[in-house]
Parts: C-alpha cells; structure tokens; sequence
C-alpha cells in the first residue's frame, strides 16, 4: 500500500492541458526520482500534489484519503512539505524567521527542530540573522530545504533543487539527503541532472508531454532506455 | 508667539494623525490594498464609543474597550467576506469598493445618528494640563501621543517578534508559498484588518474626545492619515509617527502664524516632502 499516490492525474492551467493521467505511487521511507525535460510537466505534478494546484479529489490519494482537491495548508497539516522551483524564500525574513515559519502550519514532534538543522547545515548558523536574500543560492537552497523539513513531514516534495547551481555546491546539498532518508521521510525529487537522480532513488520516473514514459528501479534503468524515454526519439549522436 | 509650545502642540498633534495613519500603514503593508473607507471607519469607531457612552453611561475609556473587539469583529468580516475578494493583480476593485464602503457608512451614519456636530466628553481630562520645563501639555494630547508610541511599539513587536508577525511578513512577500507553510493568507488579512481595527478604535477615542465629529468627517481623517503614511514612507510604523508630527507641527506653526493657514501648511508641508523625498522619509516597502 503505498504511502501516497496519483491515479490518472490530469491538470490544466486555464485551457491548457499539462498532464494526461499520470499514475505514480511512492511508498513510506523510499525515495523517488522525476526526471525529464522541460516542459515535461514534473513542476505541474509537484505543485498538484502540494495543493498549489487543485484537482479532482481522487486523483491523490494520500493514506487512503483523497486530497486532491485540498488546498496547500490542509496538504501540508497532512504532513506533505514542498521545497518550491525556484527556493521561494521569504525575502522580508531572515535565515532563522524563514525556518521558524516552516513550522508555521504543522507543529509535529518529530526529529528536526532548528538546532538539528543547523547541524545538518552549519552553515545556516553562522547566518541565521542575515536576510535570507543575502546568502548565495547554494546556502539559500539549503534554508528552502530546512524550511521544509521544520514541519517534520513525512513526504518532502523537491522540486529541482539543483537548478543553476555549480556541481559542487549540488553534492553537498544532496549529501545532506542520508540524514533526510534516515528520519523516514519518504522523498520525491524532480530533478534534471540524471546521474544525480540516479544515486539518490530508489526507483525512478521519467515524464515526457505530461505522460509518465517509464518507470523501473534506479538501479536497473539503462542509459539508452532512459534517454529514449527523456527525448521520445532514438538516440542520435552528434557527429 | 511661543515657538516651543507651538512646536509642542504640534508633535502633539502628530500622535493623532500617527494613530489615524498607523491601521491605515498595516493594512498597506501586508496586503497592498488602499482603504478609502479608513477615515469613515475612525468616524464610525467613534460613534459606537458614543453611542456606548451614552446608552450605558460608563467612560470614554471604557467605552473603547467595549468597542475595540467589536470594531475587530468587523474589521476581520469585512476582510475575510468582502475585501478578501477585491484583492488581485488589479489595484482597482478594493479601490472602488472601499470608496462605496465610504459612502455606504456615511450615509448609514447620517441615518442613524442624523448630521449633527458630536463630541464625547471625557470630563475634567479636558482641560487637564502638567507643565513640561517651560510649557505645559494638555494631558489628553500627551495621552494621544504616548498611546501613538505605545500602539507602534506593540504593532512592531507583534510583526518582528512573533509566530503571526513572521506570518504577516511572509504572505506580504508571496501568498502562494505562504500556504506551503500551513498559512491561510485570507485569515492572515482578516486578523490584520481586525487588528488595523482596534488601532482605528484608539484614534476613535481621542478624534471622539478632543474635537467635534460628524457622519461626513471621515475623509478629512483619510487624508490625514494618506499623508502622515507617505510622508514617512510606505511600510515604516516609526516613518508614520514622524509624518504625523511633521504634518502636526506644520499645522500648528501655521496657525500660530494665521489661523487660517492651519490646514493650508499641513498639505504644503506634505508636498514639500514629496517634492525631495517621493518615496517619503524612510521607506520600507519595496514596490
């Protein structure tokens, strides 16, 4: 019985058609990786799930209990927390405001308060009073990321944690992610970098125009059968 | 002519308009949105503290602690069943609605308590005054002034120190991820037009006590407040209090030069700032 699911998800913006019914299941403690292009639709799929957007109620199905149709507080009083596109910081708020007001909606016991996340990311202590717009993206990803977790969620939503940062500064984000898995969230990443979402899940989706295109376990996905179902096309060499 | 006193009185009568402006400044601040019924609600404030004076015969004092929840109660229903609509990309509709709230409590005013100049009478407190070093201050404006002080000191306290104040602050930055954090940004803007509410009540008491009200006074009041806001620059409760006491003490000085300048210095101090200063003397709001 998986932990949360969407069955034949559809979403619109408007008239616009961005998902055709994807069915994807995540089960409790397991981590899941998104992969595809842009324009994919796997921005749309997180932001259905976290109640950015609404949909048909059972179209997410989160414990047995339809919440698609849920606005984002009553997701995340669920205990699903998102790491929005883009960070999504509170530029009025210092490091330490952004944090505590992660906890804002959900106050659930649980392992992270704001001195284990400080230890996971020492970094954040040392600017804990500077204006959250101060700190370089790879540290301001970070404080999205803690942001999160300060509702001690049971399922953290990432939503393309590394985009535009240096390869370095992604390792040492993603290294941060055995702690995660080990509190027993169970973590689904949209995440371009292949290679990255391969290490990190245990299993992978790749979408393609709104359509989940494969599915397997990270460990027994190809390369060629990933890229074919990234692009839709064989795969052509460059000359 | 004693230019200390003047001065005085002046900075005095800042506190008013500080207190008028301060509601006013809150409810711009977290959710951008321009009430021009702001004025009508101190108005109408003041005429519930009337109405309660007189029908249960207790103090003015008392009577703004009665209507201060109740004046709460419909500030957040006003937010959360009508203004909550207004808001958007488009500045126009909460414009156009609070100025039809405008004349909507107008005229509901001149129904139920018919135009009539009215005052409340706060006693012997009126004409109640200690001497400071040379001068003496009415205590009714030094108590306009230290409530004025007492309401930014606690409103700031409330936005910089507190779970709800970080709330505030974050869904004026962006509403959308407000609610990734459990905040339900139409109760966080029904909570500040409530509180902008009990603020109004306070500048109610003294607008009610220190000078004479009718149903159509609101506007005046608005404009007061409009100024004192810009003068100190968008989004600065401490910038509101020193534009109200600019445009105090102009007024002042101006009638002390001739009576009927008063108004008059009030405005040409206010577009004399906007003239070097158009953003106002502190600004705190981005956009």
């Amino acid at each position: 019985m998986a932990l949360i699911e969407t069955k034949g998800l559809k979403a619109f913006y408007g008239d616009f058609q961005a998902l055709f019914g994807v069915d994807i299941a995540v089960d409790a403690g397991e981590t899941v990786a998104i992969i595809g292009a842009n324009g994919a639709g796997k921005t749309t799929l997180m932001r259905s799930i976290s109640g950015v957007l609404a949909n048909e109620p059972g179209a997410i199905v989160h414990n047995n209990a339809p919440i698609g149709a849920l606005p984002a507080p009553d997701v995340l009083a669920r205990g699903i927390a998102m790491v929005p596109e883009g960070r999504k910081l509170f530029p009025s708020l210092t490091v330490e405001e952004n944090l505590l007001v992660g906890a804002y909606g959900r106050k659930a016991q649980g392992q992270w308060t704001l001195e284990r996340l400080y230890a996971l990311f020492p970094v954040l202590k040392e600017r804990r009073k500077s204006p959250a717009m101060a700190l370089s993206g790879g540290q301001q990803q970070m404080v999205a990321i803690s942001r999160a977790l300060m509702s001690n969620p049971s399922v953290l939503l990432c939503d393309e944690i590394s985009l535009g940062l240096a390869p370095a500064i992604v390792r040492a984000i993603y290294a941060a992610f055995p702690s995660i898995r080990a509190s027993g969230a169970s973590i689904v990443i949209v995440e371009q970098d292949i290679g990255q979402a391969l290490k990190v899940a245990d299993r992978v989706y790749c979408m393609m125009e709104g359509r989940i295109t494969l599915s397997g376990r990270a460990s027994e996905l190809g390369r060629d059968e990933i890229h074919k179902a990234y692009f839709g096309a064989e795969r052509h060499e460059l000359a | 002519m004693n230019w200390l006193d003047t001065i005085l009185q002046g900075v005095l009568l800042g506190g008013l308009y500080a207190l008028f402006a301060a509601g006013l400044s809150l409810v711009f601040g977290i959710m951008r949105l321009v009430n021009l019924a702001h004025g009508d609600l101190i108005v109408l404030a003041a005429f519930v503290i009337l109405a309660l004076v007189t029908t249960l015969g207790v103090s003015p004092i008392v009577g703004a602690l009665i209507a201060a929840p109740l004046m709460f109660a419909a500030g957040w229903a006003l937010q959360y069943f009508v203004l909550n609509r207004t808001l958007g990309k488009d500045m126009l509709p909460p414009l156009l609605v609070t100025f039809g709230l405008s004349i909507v409590i107008q005229n509901g005013l001149l129904e139920g308590f018919s135009a009539d100049s009215r005052r409340v009478s706060a006693g012997s407190l009126e004409s109640a005054s200690i001497a400071l070093g040379p001068v003496n201050a009415g205590i009714m404006p030094l108590m306009t002034f230290l409530s004025a002080v007492a309401v930014i000191v606690c409103l700031n306290q409330l936005i910089y120190r507190t779970a709800v104040g970080r709330a505030f602050r974050a869904t004026s930055d962006d509403p959308a991820t407000a609610g990734l954090m459990g905040i339900r940004p139409q109760r966080i803007f029904a909570l500040a037009t409530g509180l902008a509410m009990v603020v109004v009540t306070i500048a109610a008491l003294y607008l009610a006590t220190r000078a004479n009200f009718e149903p159509t006074s609101g506007p005046a009041r608005l404009i007061y407040a409009f100024e004192a806001v810009i003068v100190g620059g968008l989004g600065s409760l401490w910038g509101t209090l020193v534009g109200g006491v600019i445009l105090g003490i102009a007024q002042t000085v101006g009638a002390a030069i001739n009576p009927e300048w008063q108004i008059l210095t009030g405005h040409l101090a206010f577009l004399l700032v906007l003239l070097f200063k158009p953003r106002g003397l502190f600004p705190r709001a981005v956009d």
